[in-house]
């Protein structure tokens, strides 16, 4: 037998390079020599903000879920650096595709609440958007917000407009056929798109480890031919810098950039019956919750003298009223018509949808 | 006015929407400076540019998802997939997509994408490449599905596809791509949307078909008047929704109907067809509903293509029947 040419453990080993990147330590220290980042201050308490009103807006969503006041929600606790440090780097012209955990970064982009909770209790106003916001709602089939950032990204680059298309799924979606069609086609045509993977550890009750036996899933992008990282999910710092980053590359012309944020959820898949109990141990939890992303900015705005309790606790309750409005307003919206479901199905309504709508408008009228 | 065959009256039609709309985009597998597999794109990209008319990967998913994120910003795509047998990767871009955005975002976003594809038999091609899938298009609420007989419609219906404002599937048959010649005029016009069209008046019976079958109910509606039976023809043209109207108002007149597909029987459109007619004109009807379709078997191995698909033998004798019946 002669000398075999291909050394399989070593083409295993291609995932090594991609190594985290992570810029605070779990007690709000910068670990990388030299390193501040881009923010004043201010902008580094409005980001803080952000991340509190995120698990305040958590926390209170599952309590009106239970009361039946909310429906279908999936928890964010746990994602506030990847999911709000992330979006806040984005210009308001920015295109979002989020999925359906990302409702936190759609209404920092400009989404009023109150639309927010129409979406989750099944309402067509909840997805009433402007003609000039630029997402869509949340995306519930995994991984067609891939393929259709692609899209869209190509679009701003057709116009010659300076902005990126930026997208949601979680480490569960980097299986579908749509993730690698998505990067694949805004690697080819050169797109400026960012595609975040938002990897919590587990799809549902399975294990990433089953996802795949790729080590990251940063390094995916490599199929694609474009620019994977892999950055702490806890870090709101370190994904800011990435996101960041990515954002200035794909603008300069260079293509698109997959993220993959290593996160975690505390709560349950959504609130419609996972039990995490069934699949995860407190063992895991209270690792994690070791690394809150809130916890340590906290430490690290208090180090810089940004941050105090007292700060902290009074913009709390401007939070907790302004959820309370929101949903006082859902409560009080008027029930949807099936005519005016009939009307939105076509822009010119074909002759038996127009009787539909007749007879719906009659019965509505009674 | 100029003898045009059926593919040349589709290039000809995305030429003119290009020049006339820049929100205009062409793009899918081979389309550009290829020409596309049947020469539908041929000379669109040296003409218009590489920005409106471009090849994409090997990915329909991608294709049609692409398409939304482009209409998303205001442009008005016109992807092809290859052959419509390979629907089946991108079914979810199209049902779960696509055709609902407007419905999802309470009418203020709109989709003006026209998907184009060819199907159809009778010229033996590999599998999955004739198969008539135009049935799993008619049943998703918010499509469009517009299947041309001959080149004049294509042209005009193809052009009022690209600028209707809601998604369409043209879906073009490839026999029918050559082996008809017509007169098309070279300007712009449509052929509207929605709108049957009855292309030959008769009293004794209807029938009606699309696609291919439209071109054998002719067929057998020469047969028949040598028969001294006036043989109605209706051409669907629009597969969904269905101009109920048109199909309706030949019914009553004729008192008889004969449905044509190529599709297999529990495929295609002639079902919904059957249904309407029964649910709004049984006292009219003077036999039961007649329907020729191809039998519920996948599409053919390429050699039983001739005994496996519907012909106008297979519509002189069903139309016999009912007339006789």
């Amino acid at each position: 037998m002669s000398k075999k040419i291909i050394d399989f453990e070593q083409l295993k080993k291609n995932g090594d390079e991609f190594k985290t990147v992570k810029l605070l330590s779990e007690e709000g220290k910068i670990l990388e020599k030299g390193w501040q980042p881009d923010l004043s201050d201010d902008e580094l308490f409005t980001l803080f903000k952000q991340m509190v009103w995120s698990r305040i807006l958590d926390g209170r969503s599952t309590k009106l879920n239970r009361q039946g006041r909310l429906g279908f929600y999936a928890p964010t606790a746990g994602e506030e650096a990847s999911q709000i440090a992330s979006n806040f780097v984005m210009d308001k012209q920015d295109f979002i595709l989020p999925a359906y955990r990302d409702v936190p970064q759609l209404v920092l982009h400009g989404l009023p609440l109150y639309q927010a909770f129409l979406w989750s209790r099944g309402h067509v106003d909840g997805n009433k958007y402007p003609a000039d916001f630029p997402a869509l709602p949340p995306q519930i089939i995994i991984g067609a917000q891939f393929v259709q950032a692609a899209g869209v990204a190509l679009g701003f680059k057709l116009k010659g407009q300076k902005n990126v298309a930026y997208t949601y799924t979680g480490d569960g979606g980097t299986s579908q056929g749509d993730f690698y069609e998505g990067i694949n086609f805004a690697g080819a045509f050169e797109a400026p798109a960012i595609f975040i993977v938002q990897n919590n550890g587990y799809a549902i009750s399975v294990p990433r480890s089953k996802q795949t036996a790729a080590k990251t899933l940063a390094q995916k992008a490599v199929a694609a031919g474009i620019p994977g990282i892999q950055v702490d999910g806890m870090d709101a710092l370190a994904v800011y810098e990435v996101t960041k980053e990515a954002r200035d590359y794909a603008l300069a012309g260079n293509g698109p950039v997959l993220i993959e944020t290593l996160t975690y959820r505390y709560g349950p898949h959504t609130l419609s019956g996972d039990d995490p109990k069934r699949y995860r141990t407190k063992e895991i939890d209270d690792a994690w919750l070791k690394k809150d992303p809130l916890v340590r900015m906290r430490h690290y705005l208090a180090d810089k003298g940004i941050w105090t309790q007292e700060k902290e606790d009074q913009y709390a309750e401007e939070v907790q009223e302004q959820i309370k409005e929101a949903i006082d307003k859902v409560e009080n919206m008027p029930k949807q018509k099936i005519s005016e479901y009939l009307k939105n199905t076509f822009a010119a309504t074909p002759a038996g949808i127009q009787q539909e709508i007749e007879r719906f408008e009659a019965k509505e009228a009674k | 006015m100029t003898k045009k065959t059926m593919i040349k009256a589709i290039t000809d039609a995305m030429d003119e929407e290009l020049a006339r709309d820049e929100k205009v985009l062409v793009f899918g597998e081979d389309v550009g400076k290829n020409g596309g597999v049947f020469r539908a794109t041929e000379g669109l990209q040296e003409k218009h540019g590489t920005d409106r008319v471009f090849d994409t990967p090997l990915a329909e998913s991608g294709i049609i998802g692409l398409s939304t994120g482009l209409a998303l910003q205001g442009f008005r795509p016109v992807p092809e997939i290859q052959f419509f047998g390979f629907v089946f990767e991108t079914m979810d871009q199209i049902a779960g997509q696509m055709a609902r955005i407007r419905f999802r975002l309470g009418s203020t976003r709109k989709m003006p994408i026209t998907i184009r594809a060819p199907f159809g038999g009778g010229v033996h091609t590999p599998e999955l490449h004739a198969d008539s899938l135009e049935g799993l298009m008619a049943q998703i609420p918010g499509l469009r599905v517009v299947i041309p007989s001959n080149p004049y419609d294509a042209k005009g219906l193809l052009i009022s596809a690209i600028r209707a404002d809601d998604p369409v599937v043209f879906l073009e048959h490839m026999k029918l791509y050559r082996s008809i010649k017509a007169d098309v005029p070279d300007e712009a016009y449509t052929v509207p949307l929605d709108k049957a069209n009855v292309v030959k008046e008769g009293q004794d019976i209807t029938l009606i078909s699309y696609g291919a079958m439209l071109q054998e109910s002719l067929k057998a509606s020469e047969e028949l008047a040598k028969q001294n039976i006036a043989a109605e023809v209706v051409d669907l043209r629009t597969v969904s929704p269905l101009d109920e109207e048109t199909i309706m108002n030949s019914v009553k007149k004729t008192g008889r109907v004969v449905i044509v597909q190529e599709a297999q029987k529990q495929a295609g459109v002639g079902a919904q067809v059957a249904a309407l007619i029964a649910e709004d004109g049984i006292l009219y009807l003077k036999a039961p509903i007649g329907r020729v379709t191809a039998p519920n078997t996948p599409y053919p191995f390429s050699e039983a293509e001739s005994d496996w698909l519907p012909n106008q033998g297979d519509i002189v004798a069903k139309a016999n029947e009912i007339l006789e019946y």
